[in-house]
């Protein structure tokens, strides 16, 4: 429309009035928006660069390498094993399907499994490798490798896994790992993030578990950028962890596989120390179990075999077996009374083969009695009424505190599980576990090691120790960490009379070396290596008073699990004492007849390194001896050469 | 009307118009641009051809569209205002029966290798269209209730055809942009006050009927609302972008992370970081400091715009410039609001910087016009 100058005036007079006042807004809207950028990256700043970084940085951790454990020869025991296993990440493969088709060609795997992958793939991010197979022996893992160019997104892998070369033979002692459970994570009060990476595997049991922190070391870490859905960009810096240091067990793997082998497959254990250190040389629990199976994650049948077994292969009898000691104890009651001055070593007792005591009758296991008998006879002869004669005198506070001297009652401190305090029973203890009285019935039972009296062949061997050389040795099984040695401490002396010590070794002397001792068959004949002892046989069950007029039952007439323990306590050599051993064979019978040969093999084993010859055998037991020989033989270990030595 | 209003002896002819031009206001333009090839190289990790390149060959091609449009005299965009609305209208049609479906939206059409955004056209051609009725219309009868009701008319023709696509950011800034034209012309204040009281009253209706069936809004909308109003309550969820952005934007701070130093937007975190969320890079990787002065370039552009408004005597030129300016405006401060948490995520591109061809175009386009006014006003 055409218009007048003056409406043209009036219109732009107009626009413009209306213009600055949009103009007034829009800069009231660039100071607010102003205000607002400066809020956010000025004064927010701080907070926002805090987000900014939590969102782009992640820590991973670098697993440390478990330190090795070899014995004190420096056999690996527990070593770290190459596994092999392939991986498949989805971005890479492209068609994953095909591929995977293509790689069942070349390694098994089962449509369970196949099942899991699937789901795997599905649920994370296409570059998160998804493990196709695990432990894959050398074969099929080269197999994979060799296809690698017509297996996209494949891809063989490395790692390292826990592995036991001697399977059994330290199956209770070193232990097994296994991947950390919630338990394991509740138990620590501030766990090593470590433990948190999926596949990471700690000591369970045993050394493995009591050295964990030692063994594992600490985990590196690196930084790396991730973009928003968690890949990695780039690693900005890393730290190199420590490698758990190794440990040097003072076990002989060889005797220990010896011992091992020579219990069979009994239900027993067997100690063997050396009495001047206190190191272990064996600690042999039978049967034992493949500790492997458990670092690969254990079947279900395979865990319920062990579990179901009657003869507990899961259990380290050594340390966690609680016996009553029976004859065994005999020399901490003898010391005892001579402590007390209540004998001497020529303090005799007549024996008829019982005493009564109020309306009960105590039996000595020989039924027409011993006769008359002094120290050194009881203890060859293993007499019991001698016993019940000079505990009455005594009394249990003493005999438990010699016993206590000795090593029983008290848990020996050692990096392995559930070790037993055994009981070393008194008037307080009763009273306190029982809510009675002490009676001399008491006091008599325990004289002899039965009762209340229970000790592990951990605690017999440390006894037989003390006695032998008279000073407080204490068990030991760390020999170096790290490849530092672990320092031994001179034993203390015990404070016992000389003269007290000698006659009880005497008489263990006898035990073994004169025609009446309970163990003169399993003496030893080489000179060098005199063998001195005790023997023992816990009765599991009582004995009526209608099935001893009847006769006792014989325990070949029992079933398994209601025959006596055989024990054996001793040492050798009986003038420069070197070793100790106890053995503890459960329902085995007789102590002699069953316990004290596989301690006589097994000390001289120890003191001949190697499979003893048949000269330090008496003559008239060769024969038998090198049948039994052979037959063990074959069933050692061919360990080969020695020295993988890290340690 | 004819262009005979116009001092034809006052108005450069030929080439001589090239002397003419707003030449800050060119200046200004290519240098958001520029800081736009410069974001988009950097998140594209320092690579040209992703984003950088096809940006600055659109942006060339558009320059060279707005120099043609600056030139030709403005009483010919004037006169072709009614046909360049005509156009857009069925062109908006078009799209909703032709249209690409994207994002759960029909907004483009795809002409050959062009890839049309007809309601980022019809921004401009509304305003043209307001503008030439306006110049035509009686000064007195500006706020008669039936003169009013028919650009009112002119503005909801478009919106609704935007609004169904679904747009709700692009329906949003027809309504601001008509407003302003109508505000600038001198539509009496009170019916400004009467729509507003009753845009206050329909957001009270869209929120009482939310879950009936008659809803007024998708899902997604109030979600973005419902977002807005608590970004962190759902980190990972809706409210990522804007959580996201916001963290881009104050871990920057007052300095910036430097040049291709942003990891929010290389590692990703960032959402839609070379199109409506590209401010938050800026502000990641040169902080306050970059950011302000974004902000500063862009108020000059206003600047200029409105003082050759206010040099200008021709009503349709006025109209036209403030209409375009006041859009242009909408564009950034709705976008700015929405990357800094302020506002609801709506789909609206921060002008000149944001990767987009459309959008650029238009852009280009609308400040075409504007020289076209600034070059041929009556002198």
């Amino acid at each position: 429309m055409r218009r007048t100058a003056r409406e043209t005036e009036e219109s732009a007079r107009r626009v413009n009035r209306r213009s600055l006042l949009m103009g007034g807004a829009m800069v009231a809207m660039f100071a607010v928006l102003g205000a607002r950028m400066r809020y956010l990256s000025v004064e927010q700043a701080d907070e926002f660069r805090l987000l900014a970084e939590e969102n782009r940085i992640n820590m991973r951790l670098i697993p440390p390498e478990r330190g090795l454990i070899f014995d004190r020869n420096g056999k690996l025991i527990a070593g770290n094993e190459q596994n092999y296993r392939v991986t498949i990440t989805r971005e890479d493969a492209g068609d994953v399907e095909a591929v995977l088709a293509r790689l069942t060609r070349l390694i098994p795997v089962t449509a369970e499994e196949m099942e899991r992958i699937l789901r795997d793939i599905d649920r994370n991010s296409p570059f998160v490798p998804i493990v196709v197979a695990d432990r894959l022996p050398w074969e099929d893992f080269s197999k994979v490798a060799m296809n690698a160019p017509t297996l996209p997104g494949v891809t063989p892998e490395v790692g390292l896994s826990r592995h036991y070369p001697l399977v059994e033979d330290f199956s209770h002692v070193v232990g097994y790992v296994g991947p950390v459970s919630e338990k394991d994570l509740e138990e620590r009060p501030n766990p090593d993030p470590v433990l948190r990476i999926p596949e990471f595997q700690i000591g369970k049991i045993g050394v493995e578990r009591w050295m964990e922190e030692t063994l594992r070391g600490s985990a590196g870490n690196k930084r790396i950028e991730v973009n928003h859905v968690g890949r990695v960009m780039r690693e900005l810096e890393r730290t190199d962890g420590t490698p758990g240091q190794d440990i040097q067990l003072t076990l002989d793997a060889d005797v220990q596989n010896f011992v091992q082998a020579r219990l069979g497959e009994e239900s027993a254990s067997c100690v063997v120390m050396d009495v001047n250190t206190g190191e272990l040389i064996a600690c042999a629990s039978s049967p034992g179990f493949d500790p492997n199976l458990f670092v690969r994650g254990i079947s279900q049948r395979d865990y319920s075999a062990l579990m179901e077994d009657d003869h507990r292969p899961l259990a380290n009898k050594t340390v966690q077996g609680a016996y009553p000691p029976g004859s065994t104890f005999k020399m901490v009651t003898a010391l005892a009374a001579l402590e007390a001055g209540l004998i001497t070593p020529d303090t005799t007792h007549y024996c008829p083969g019982h005493i009564e005591f109020g309306d009960r009758r105590f039996h000595c296991w020989k039924r027409g009695g011993h006769g008359t008998v002094n120290l050194a006879s009881s203890l060859a002869e293993s007499c019991d009424v001698y016993y019940y004669e000079i505990a009455q005198q005594v009394g249990i506070d003493k005999i438990a505190e010699m016993g206590k001297r000795l090593g029983l009652g008290i848990r020996h401190d050692l990096p392995m599980s559930a070790i037993t305090e055994g009981i070393m029973p008194n008037r307080a203890w009763k009273q306190e576990r029982w809510g009675q009285d002490w009676r001399i019935g008491d006091t008599i039972n325990a004289s002899i090691g039965q009762g209340y009296v229970l000790a592990s062949p951990l605690q017999l061997a440390v006894m037989t120790a003390r006695i032998a050389t008279g000073r407080a040795i204490s068990p030991r099984i760390l020999r170096a960490i790290g490849g530092q040695p672990v320092d031994m401490p001179q034993a203390e002396p015990l404070g016992l009379d000389p003269a007290g010590l000698r006659a009880i070794r005497d008489g263990m002397f006898e035990v073994m070396n004169t025609q009446a001792g309970t163990a003169f068959s399993s003496r030893i004949a080489d000179e060098t290596m005199v063998f001195a002892g005790k023997t023992g046989t816990s009765q599991v069950r009582n004995i009526t008073a209608a099935e001893r007029a009847r006769g006792v039952v014989s325990n070949d007439d029992l079933p398994w699990n209601r025959r006596d323990h055989a024990l054996y306590v001793g040492y050798a050599p009986f003038d420069n004492p070197r070793y100790a051993v106890s053995v503890v064979v459960e329902h085995g019978g007789g102590g002699s007849a069953v316990a004290a040969p596989v301690a006589r093999d097994a000390i001289l084993r120890v003191l001949h390194g190697d499979i003893p010859p048949l000269t330090a055998y008496p003559a008239n037991q060769r024969g038998r001896i090198e049948t039994d020989l052979n037959a063990l033989r074959d069933r050692l270990r061919n360990t080969g050469p020695t020295g993988n030595s890290r340690a | 009307m004819s262009f005979l209003e116009y001092q034809l002896k006052t108005v450069p002819t030929g080439l001589r118009k090239v002397l003419y031009l707003n030449w800050p206001l060119v200046v200004l333009v290519c240098a958001v641009s520029a800081v736009g090839f410069l974001i988009l190289y950097s998140i594209a990790g320092g690579n040209l051809s992703v984003w950088a390149e096809p940006q600055m060959k659109r942006f060339a091609a558009g320059l060279l569209i707005m120099f043609a449009i600056a030139l030709v005299p403005i009483w010919f965009w004037r006169n072709m205002a009614g046909l360049a609305y005509g156009v857009s209208i069925l062109l908006l049609l078009a799209v909703e029966f032709f249209g690409v479906v994207g994002m759960g939206a029909q907004r483009w059409l795809d002409i050959g290798p062009l890839r049309l955004q007809p309601s980022e056209l019809a921004k401009v051609t509304m305003v043209m269209m307001l503008a030439a009725y306006y110049d035509w219309l009686d000064l007195k009868k500006t706020s008669h209730p039936l003169w009013v009701l028919i650009p009112v008319l002119m503005i909801v023709l478009p919106t609704f055809l935007v609004v169904i696509q679904p747009n709700l950011g692009t329906s949003l800034m027809l309504l601001m942009g008509g407003a302003a034209v109508m505000f600038a012309a001198g539509v009496s204040i009170w019916y400004f006050v009467a729509v507003g009281a009753l845009v206050v009253g329909a957001v009270f209706a869209v929120f009482t009927t939310r879950g009936t069936p008659w809803q007024f809004l998708h899902d997604y909308q109030y979600r973005r609302i419902d977002t807005f109003l608590d970004p962190s309550a759902d980190p990972l969820g809706a409210g990522y972008n804007i959580m996201q952005a916001k963290i881009a934007l104050g871990s920057g701070g007052w300095g910036g992370k430097g040049f291709m130093q942003g990891t929010q937007s290389r590692l990703n975190f960032l959402p839609e970081k070379h199109t409506d969320f590209i401010f938050t890079t800026l502000g990641e990787e040169f902080g306050f400091v970059g950011a302000f002065s974004l902000l500063l370039l862009y108020g000059l552009i206003l600047f200029f715009c409105f003082t050759s408004a206010l040099q200008n005597k021709d009503r349709f030129s006025q109209l036209l410039i403030i209409g375009l300016a006041a859009n242009f405006f909408f564009y950034l401060a709705v976008n700015l609001s929405m990357v800094m948490g302020m506002a609801p995520v709506v789909g609206v591109p921060l002008p000149f910087l944001s990767y987009g061809g459309s959008v650029m175009l238009v852009l280009l386009v609308a400040f075409g016009l504007i020289q076209s006014a600034h070059v041929h006003r009556p002198r």
